[in-house]
């Protein structure tokens, strides 16, 4: 291993590993714009010039390997008048408009410019002029003020697979642009914004309306895919302005999808903020004390099997352990979390978790992806994927639907009946996976939310074992949820008891007339025209398919105005934090369930949120470790049984309107419009990777 | 896919050729080779060019457009049939081009940037092409034709107007880059006592 000095601190490093990221190591910052430690070196920007002795000029760091004995400078007179040299040629055609540009405050240029910009410019030449360029609903340009980094670029290439932007023409007439001025059609387009140094790509919805520095700034979990991505949720006053990535290796490195990102509008619109009660027909407003009345009157004499509860897509293990304990104390086994009639079965963890971990895909050598577009389902999901196939290490085939994932993959049909001539071994996928140290299937919930869902997953199972998926420090048994609040309502166990109804057979029931009191968990996605004569009680943030046919509206807030906990699809336990209030009288659901426990008189047993969690933890110690990864045993699950010639499909068919939040949102009606109702994955097929 | 644009049987060939200089999976690197032969085939590298290599290298059609746009040589819109370019450059400047470049636009009829109604000819004002040596000098199709004089230049055109071939290289008569008065050194190799 090389060993070096940076301004007089002797370091080793391995070898291959660049000067900048040497001096980083020990803690020495070197100016950039166009290197980013996530993306290919380009060195085209030249600010990281250091000194290194021996060498006749200035090199860049973040191109330069270390050599064994280099002695390096990066804070010399002559390395800072280089570096002057190096700004006061950007800011020849940069326009001198940082009052009025969104990315004041958080800019590189600006930032580095107090470092080495000088207080006045040389060239008297008019600034160039640059067209700007309409990128769709979601990313702002302003390219007179790009730098040319070409961070975008290098983006869209090589993480989000779309190669779309480019640089085109040469010198002075270099422009950053798409082909023929297309939109950006990738669903993870969001991130150009955080990546680009200047404010040349900025947040279109949010545009005009902050400066940065004015924000408040909380660090939360995201629950518009089942990653449990982290995120900073940045308000001012009490609304929420944009919504950030925060960096967490295992789990969504720096990005965020576009849905995560950019439905933050749908939080201030269409929101419950009071409680409602069907008076003649029609919603009326009412006190909590009404609201609640009315529903414990309508539960009363209501025996315990003709009540029941549908927990909705993004529910909290806080609601949802509340109301399953609501249930108990009604003596009602028919409650649900899946929604959308996932044949998922509780009882054994590994069953429903994507078991090998996010992280794990950046071992897998082999993936059969049965039943999902992950690309729509878990954009960032995607990228790793992605990363993972582009080192060549990695084989992949889909069982569903035929799209472009942005990876190279085998279409091995859309039907059942492959899967389990792969699971019988008469497909000769079976041999690649069986090859593979570490083979890995991903289950969508486009396989198992249908009939033959539950003899679908026994074919998984029996896949699993035949390819060898299991190993003794290997499990790559993955199912990919969609929904957040899914993984946690399966570890409450917030499935159906003994004898009661799943979600298909509360709704049937209601249309027979054979419930009497329904409770919606935030749940929108089933049949509300056919609930016949149930009591709906509806408990969530938005007016949304819910709410219209309830008959009493119980507000509550959203993912942002609440302290949730949530499970990711890989079994982490992910908590959301208060960043902003919930408008008007909406209260946590868990509360509401509490006070309509207490107008019962069969209060709950828990008065505080830190109550309520001993409660989970009680139900589950999984939810004692937030954050955290706990391995999952294997087990028996699955029931056989006759396949349907029905073909997968994903269970997500508009990405960017998939929950009350991203369909309230004006932003994500925008996207649905101007790219379709599949995401990006509709344009031309993207070549790179054929 | 590319409705616009497809090789000929020649050109086909010859891109089936170029493509396979180089290894599997390395169809890019054909991308140059592509974009000339498609140049020479229409005159000018269009929108459906551009599309039509992509698709045969597996590019994107982005990555193929900043090709094209980076190099000079290819011709983001149609050219004449004779495409006239005229360096203008410091040792061109200095030995005359400007004389030559007036001619030009008086023979031709047209300005820097523009082609004859008759679509024969496009003028174009050019960096050096690395023939100082030779200056002043101009780029007709694939020729070059140096040691120009306004004089010269004229005959160049009459010629090419009347469907002739002018002789390419240097107008003046020396040999090559060879010193303009005849050889001072090795003169023995010359003709007679070759
Ligand atoms: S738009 Fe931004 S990220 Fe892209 S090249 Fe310009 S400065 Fe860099
Ligand atoms: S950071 Fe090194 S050249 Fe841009």
């Amino acid at each position: 291993m090389p060993k070096l000095s940076i301004d007089g601190r002797d370091i080793e490093v391995e070898a291959g590993t660049t000067i900048l990221q040497a001096a980083e190591r020990l803690g020495i910052e070197i100016p950039r714009f166009c290197y980013h430690e996530r993306l290919a070196i380009s060195g085209n920007c030249r600010m990281c010039l250091v000194e290194v002795e021996k060498m006749p000029k200035p090199v860049a760091s973040c191109a330069q390997p270390v050599g064994d004995g280099m002695v390096v400078r990066t804070n010399t007179p002559a390395i800072r008048k280089a570096r002057q040299g190096v700004m006061e040629f950007l800011l020849v055609n940069h326009p001198l408009d940082c009052p009025v540009c969104d990315q004041g405050g958080e800019c590189d240029l600006q930032d580095q410019a107090v470092a080495y910009g000088a207080d006045r410019g040389r060239c008297r030449e008019p600034r160039r002029q640059v067209h700007d360029h309409d990128y769709g609903p979601l990313i702002a340009t302003t390219m007179t003020r790009c730098i040319h980094c070409t961070r975008c670029v290098r983006f869209l290439n090589e993480i989000a697979g779309v190669p779309e932007l480019g640089a085109v023409g040469r010198g002075e007439h270099m422009e950053v642009g798409t082909y023929l001025g297309r939109a950006i059609g990738s669903e993870l387009s969001g991130n150009l914004i955080d990546l680009c140094p200047v404010g040349a790509l900025t947040n279109k919805p949010a545009a005009f309306t902050y400066r940065s520095w004015e924000l408040k700034k909380t660090e939360s979990a995201d629950v518009m895919d089942a990653l449990g991505s982290r995120i900073r949720i940045d308000t001012r006053g009490n609304q929420v302005v944009r919504i950030l990535p925060v960096a967490d290796d295992a789990v969504n490195e720096e990005w965020l999808s576009d849905r995560s990102r950019f439905a933050c509008d749908g939080l201030t619109r269409q929101r419950l903020d009071r409680c409602y009660v069907r008076r003649d027909g029609k919603l009326t407003p009412a006190s909590w004390h009404e609201a609640v009345m009315a529903v414990a009157n309508a539960l009363r004499g209501a025996p315990g099997g003709r009540v029941a509860a549908i927990a909705g897509d993004q529910a909290d293990a806080e609601s949802m352990v509340a109301l399953k304990d609501l249930m108990a104390g009604l003596n009602s086994p028919n409650m649900d979390c899946r929604g959308d009639g996932a044949k998922l079965e509780a009882g054994v963890r590994a069953s429903y978790l994507f078991n090998s971990t996010i992280a794990g895909i950046n071992q897998a050598d082999a993936v059969l992806i049965v039943g999902s577009n992950p690309r729509k389902e878990a954009p960032v999901l995607n990228a790793r994927l992605r990363a993972r196939w582009l080192t060549g290490q990695m084989k992949a085939a889909v069982i569903g639907p035929k799209t472009d994932l942005t990876f190279g993959h085998d279409w091995l049909g859309d039907t059942a009946e492959i899967l389990s001539s792969v699971a019988e071994g008469k497909h000769p996928f079976l041999e690649v996976l069986k090859a593979a140290k570490r083979p890995m299937l991903i289950l969508g919930q486009g396989a198992l939310a249908r009939d033959d869902g539950a003899a679908v997953l026994s074919l998984a199972r029996k896949l699993a074992d035949a390819a060898g998926l299991i190993k003794p420090d290997w499990n790559g048994f993955n199912v990919l949820h969609t929904a957040a609040g899914r993984v946690g309502g399966l570890d409450l166990g917030f499935v159906p008891g003994k004898g009661g109804r799943d979600v298909a057979g509360i709704v049937d029931g209601a249309a027979r007339n054979e419930i009497d009191v329904l409770f919606l968990l935030g749940a929108d996605e089933i049949d509300m025209a056919g609930l016949g004569h149930a009591f709906v009680v509806y408990l969530g943030s938005h007016g949304d398919a819910g709410a219209h046919r309830a008959d009493v509206v119980l507000p509550a807030p959203a993912y942002t105005e609440k302290s949730g906990t949530w499970v990711s699809t890989e079994g982490r336990v992910r908590r959301s934090r208060l960043a902003a209030f919930p408008p008007g009288e909406a209260k946590p659901e868990w509360m509401a369930i509490k006070a309509l426990s207490d107008a019962m008189n069969r209060a709950l047993p828990y008065a505080t949120l830190a109550e309520v969690r001993q409660r989970m933890v009680a139900v589950n110690p999984i939810f004692a470790a937030v954050d955290e990864i706990r391995p999952a045993a294997w087990g028996a699950f699955g029931m056989l049984g006759a396949v349907s010639d029905k073909p997968f499909e994903s269970t997500i068919a508009d990405f960017h309107r998939v929950d009350p939040i991203s369909r309230a949102s004006e932003t994500m009606a925008a996207c649905s419009k101007a790219f379709g109702p599949k995401c990006g994955c509709h344009s031309k097929k993207t070549v790179t990777h054929d | 896919m590319s409705g616009g644009f497809a090789f000929n049987a020649d050109n086909a060939a010859k891109a089936k050729a170029l493509l396979a200089k180089y290894p599997e999976g390395r169809r890019p690197s054909a991308v140059m080779g592509l974009l000339d032969l498609a140049q020479r085939q229409v005159g000018w590298v269009s929108q459906e060019v551009i599309e039509a290599v992509a698709e045969m290298t597996g590019l994107a059609p982005i990555r193929v457009q900043e090709v094209a746009t980076f190099y000079t040589m290819y011709n983001l819109s149609a050219v004449g049939h004779h495409h006239v370019q005229i360096c203008t450059n410091i040792c061109c400047l200095l030995t005359g081009s400007d004389g030559v470049a007036e001619t030009a636009k008086r023979a031709l009829g047209i300005e820097f940037g523009e082609t004859t109604p008759d679509g024969r000819f496009t003028l174009s004002e050019v960096e050096c092409l690395g023939a100082c040596v030779n200056a002043p000098m101009m780029q007709i199709g694939d020729d070059y034709y140096e040691d120009l004089t306004p004089e010269s230049a004229k005959a160049i055109f009459e010629t090419l107007k009347t469907g002739g071939t002018p002789k390419p290289g240097p107008q003046s008569g020396r040999q090559f880059s060879a010193p303009a008065g005849g050889p001072t050194t090795l003169k023995t190799l010359g003709g007679e006592a070759g």
